[in-house]
């Protein structure tokens, strides 16, 4: 076994790591190290052929293979070191990792190491998706993959899962290649995606289907339809060649689940604190991992963010032997972010939590500790809609009791 | 296109279908001297009921005692443990659990206990709730009692019948898949036609499974038995689950079912199934998320820490089941034909001593051939989790699929290897590629490319 050392071990290229990477040398951190398993880095973007990317974080429009380039190439001018072909494969306490590489194994000794493994979609089976189990069933992800990075056609008339933001891409996609969606499939009685409700000029000849139950993939060797339930209970059938199941964002977590730290269940992510640590204060988290799901340019800045506090870490540790929970307890929220508040100050914590809801739900959402209400604001939202609510009011070094968000008198 | 094959030469024995069962076959009868020929009507091997199962290497402690089924189980599963480290195949050796969730269960415990020993499974042995608990903390603690059977082990379901058909090969028999049996006459020899033309046979073994009564009626005019397809549905759930149990849970079975069982694969994951549900086609290997639900609320009963897990896959298997109780093998010796079917939920367990089995038939019918002295054994899939893996050593091109670590190196193996897969299910079986839990988020487009012009379906075709 080879033993390797650096100073910041990143895991994962995508946005995040290479926007962490990059700030960091900004800041004048030396030894900065991305461990990218892919056979190029950039992340998801890369096989996002479309726009809208940069605009806020490099102030152009960028599609999104263009924008990871560019994240790429910034990296690289800053003096980060990129392996790509390399593949964590274990999280060891005190920021150590076991890696693979075509090459052979190592073993990587860091001061920190940050995790920025970033998203992916539900599969058919975490959905609970019958019917018979043929090729051409794919993720936006893989159907993305496969034609700008691949140049490959998995279908010609497939149908769309989902009508969430990136459900709309994957229209997008399938036009790019000459793909003609048959229509969108989507559970509740409205589009998911707000935005969408302006007029969407590729969404054209593509019919919605709303309040669509049971799904079930027909088809043998490949997809000949795919059925559903309507509102009444009727079935229908449309026929097709392939599926695209699209959104239902998950955090890409299997390292953290086979490791020490701990996982949130709201989340899917690390469990954190404030200054974005996981339960090994050696270990730091950022980007879409921390919870589905974010745009490219917020990850982008929670990452520039994030190296700011491990640079404060590096030159000052931050404390964090004291602490208390803060949780989601209402069924009607789905997770609260951080998971756990540092009773010490330091520069550069996170000003704001992050919230979203588990069903639509308006009324009171309150932050209580032990019976004592901190904080509190009316609420008006659904699932996919991120809420930001202040963590100062949270901030008491006499709070004992874990702080609990939950809505009164919803 | 490759020339048809020679119809003029006369195999020895002919075997229908390569599920688990024909590649035991094919291998007993090339390593004893036979001239062996395997007809697969589908693209793969294992394509029909030997493509889903819950991949346990089975003592047959709860088969009926004096049953076909019985003598078959404990011949094969004494075999799998004399061959497999010559052929490279993994075993985890766990044991199982069955547990009594009621009293009524409980009522049977001493009876199941009985019938094991009868069956020569001697160790298996009466357990406490106690000792149950500290065996298994995790389970609910509404269990009531069980016993243990030590003796059951997991295995890699695929890799097996791959080992057993790629060391047919290695010693000589011909594998054509994509070739349907379509009729056929005896007259002293076998004469099939099959979807790839003639072929001649000096002896007929049938091992069509799903499918075992429609060859017999299509050669023979008439089947003794009639194929009830039983699907059973399954959820596995995410590795690092595989925690929560070191045994096999099984439950009390009833008379038409083993019953909803937890059972870790040697792939690393913990699932939940089969359901047993009788049904017409013999094909349609349908889930239904109701069903898969229920499978999932069912395992959290019995193991509630699974409710923290997501699920990697759900899948449905059919068993070739039939009206009889037992196993339908059966000889026509005038004929030289032998049908071995019904082979159903154990098949996996028995299918080297169903070989055997029929191998005595065989030769009690004047069949003998010279078994070979030193038959080759091929090169396995490795893809056991708990043993070493083509990813820890150097030179492996880099990883394709991350959830299952597989490398490029391993698929390029399987795709120029003695039996190239021809479908993405056949190199999914083979090297595990897009079983992970992202079920191919990562992994379909470079495969896609590493695949193409050797799947068909294609995973996608070139954009011209």
């Amino acid at each position: 076994m080879n033993s390797l050392s650096c100073n910041i071990a990143i895991v994962g290229g995508g946005t995040a790591g290479l926007a962490l990477a990059t700030e960091l040398k900004r800041l004048g951190v030396e030894g900065v190290t991305v461990l990218e398993r892919a056979p190029e880095a950039g992340g998801v973007p890369r096989h996002c052929g479309h726009y809208p990317f940069g605009l806020r974080e490099f102030k152009r429009l960028f599609k999104g293979p263009d924008y990871a380039r560019k994240l790429v190439k910034n990296a690289r001018v800053a003096g980060v070191d990129i392996r790509t072909d390399t593949t964590v494969t274990r999280l060891h306490p005190n920021a150590r990792l076991s890696l693979n590489t075509p090459e052979g194994d190592y073993e990587l000794q860091a001061q920190r190491v940050v995790l920025c493994t970033g998203v992916r979609e539900s599969s058919r089976a975490q959905r609970f998706i019958g019917g018979q189990r043929p090729m051409g069933v794919l993720a936006t992800g893989a159907l993305q993959s496969m034609v700008f990075l691949n140049q490959k056609r998995p279908f010609r008339r497939p149908v769309i899962l989902g009508t969430e933001l990136v459900s709309f891409s994957a229209i997008m996609t399938c036009r790019h290649m000459g793909m003609r969606p048959q229509a969108m499939l989507e559970a509740n009685s409205r589009v998911t995606v707000r935005q969408i409700m302006r007029p969407f000029p590729a969404l054209k000849g593509v019919p919605i289907r709303f309040n669509a139950q049971n799904i079930r993939i027909i088809g043998d060797k490949t997809v000949k339809a795919v059925e559903y339930g309507d509102a009444t209970g009727q079935r229908h059938r449309i026929e097709a060649d392939g599926v695209i199941i699209s959104g239902q964002f998950r955090p890409e977590s299997a390292l953290l689940h086979a490791s020490h730290l701990a996982v949130d269940a709201g989340t899917g992510g690390p469990s954190i604190d404030q200054y974005g640590r996981a339960s090994d204060p050696s270990y730091f988290c950022t980007g879409n991992l921390l919870r589905p799901v974010e745009t490219s340019s917020w990850c982008w800045h929670e990452a520039v963010e994030t190296a700011g506090r491990i640079v404060q870490d590096l030159a000052a540790p931050i404390g964090g032997a004291e602490s208390i929970a803060l949780c989601a307890a209402d069924p009607a929220i789905k997770f609260a972010l951080p998971q756990r508040l540092v009773k010490s100050e330091a520069p550069g914590a996170m000003k704001q939590m992050q919230l979203r809801l588990a069903q639509p739900a308006s009324g009171y959402l309150s932050a209580i500790s032990g019976g004592q209400t901190l904080w509190g604001d009316f609420i008006e939202s659904r699932p996919e809609r991120r809420i930001l609510a202040p963590l100062s009011p949270l901030l008491k070094p006499t709070l004992t009791a874990p702080v609990e968000m939950r809505f009164l008198g919803r | 296109m490759p020339a048809l094959p020679d119809s003029s030469e006369i195999f020895d024995v002919v075997i229908i279908g390569a599920g688990v069962v024909g590649c035991a076959m094919a291998r007993r009868f090339a390593l004893d001297g036979a001239r062996v020929l395997v007809l697969e009507k589908a693209a793969e091997v294992l394509d029909g009921a030997s493509k889903a199962n819950s991949a346990i290497l089975h003592t047959g402690f709860d088969a009926p005692p004096g049953s076909v089924e019985q003598k078959c189980i404990a011949d094969g599963y004494r075999e799998y443990l004399e061959i497999r480290e010559s052929l490279g195949l993994p075993l985890l050796k766990t044991g199982a659990m069955v547990l009594a969730w009621d009293e009524a269960q409980l009522a049977q415990l001493l009876v199941l206990v009985a019938k094991a020993h009868k069956n020569g499974v001697a160790d298996v042995a009466m357990l406490t709730r106690a000792e149950i608990l500290v065996q298994e903390p995790h389970l609910s603690e509404s269990v009531k009692g069980g016993f243990v059977v030590p003796g059951e082990y997991l295995i890699d379901p695929w890799a097996s019948a791959h080992a057993y058909i790629l060391q047919a090969m290695a010693n000589g028999a011909e594998l054509r898949r994509n070739c349907e049996v379509l009729s056929g006459r005896f007259d002293g020899v076998w004469r099939l036609n099959t979807s790839q033309g003639a072929v001649r046979a000096k002896q007929v073994i049938n091992c069509a499974g799903l499918y075992g009564d429609v060859i017999d009626q299509r050669l023979l005019g008439s089947s003794d038995f009639k194929i009830k397809p039983r699907k059973g549905q399954f959820v596995v759930f995410d590795k690092p689950a595989s925690k929560l149990a070191r045994a096999v849970i099984l439950p009390v079975p009833t008379k038409t079912t083993k019953g909803v069982v937890i059972f870790r694969t040697i792939f690393g994951n913990i699932a939940v199934g089969p359901t047993a549900e009788e049904q017409e086609s013999r094909t349609d290997a349908s889930t239904e998320a109701e069903t898969l639900k229920e499978l999932r609320r069912k395992g959290i009963e019995m193991l509630p820490g699974l409710a923290d897990y997501e699920v990697t896959t759900t899948y449905a298997g059919l068993r070739p089941a039939t009206e009889h109780h037992d196993y339908q093998i059966s000889q026509r010796a005038a004929q030289n034909y032998i049908t071995v079917g019904g082979i159903r939920s154990t098949g996996l367990s028995a299918a080297l001593g169903v070989a055997r089995h029929v191998a005595g038939l065989n030769a009690r019918a004047g069949f003998s051939g010279k078994p070979l002295k030193k038959p080759v054994c091929p090169a396995p899939d490795r893809l056991s989790n708990y043993h070493p893996r083509d990813w820890e050593s150097a030179g492996h091109g880099g990883i394709i699929c991350h959830c299952e670590l597989v490398t490029k190196r391993e698929i390029l193996a399987a795709l120029n290897g003695p039996m190239p897969p021809t479908t993405l299910q056949g190199l999914k079986r083979r090297t595990r590629v897009c079983m992970g839990r992202c079920q191919g988020f990562y992994c379909t487009g470079p495969l896609a490319t590493l695949t193409q012009g050797r799947l068909d379906p294609a995973i996608g075709e070139p954009d011209e």
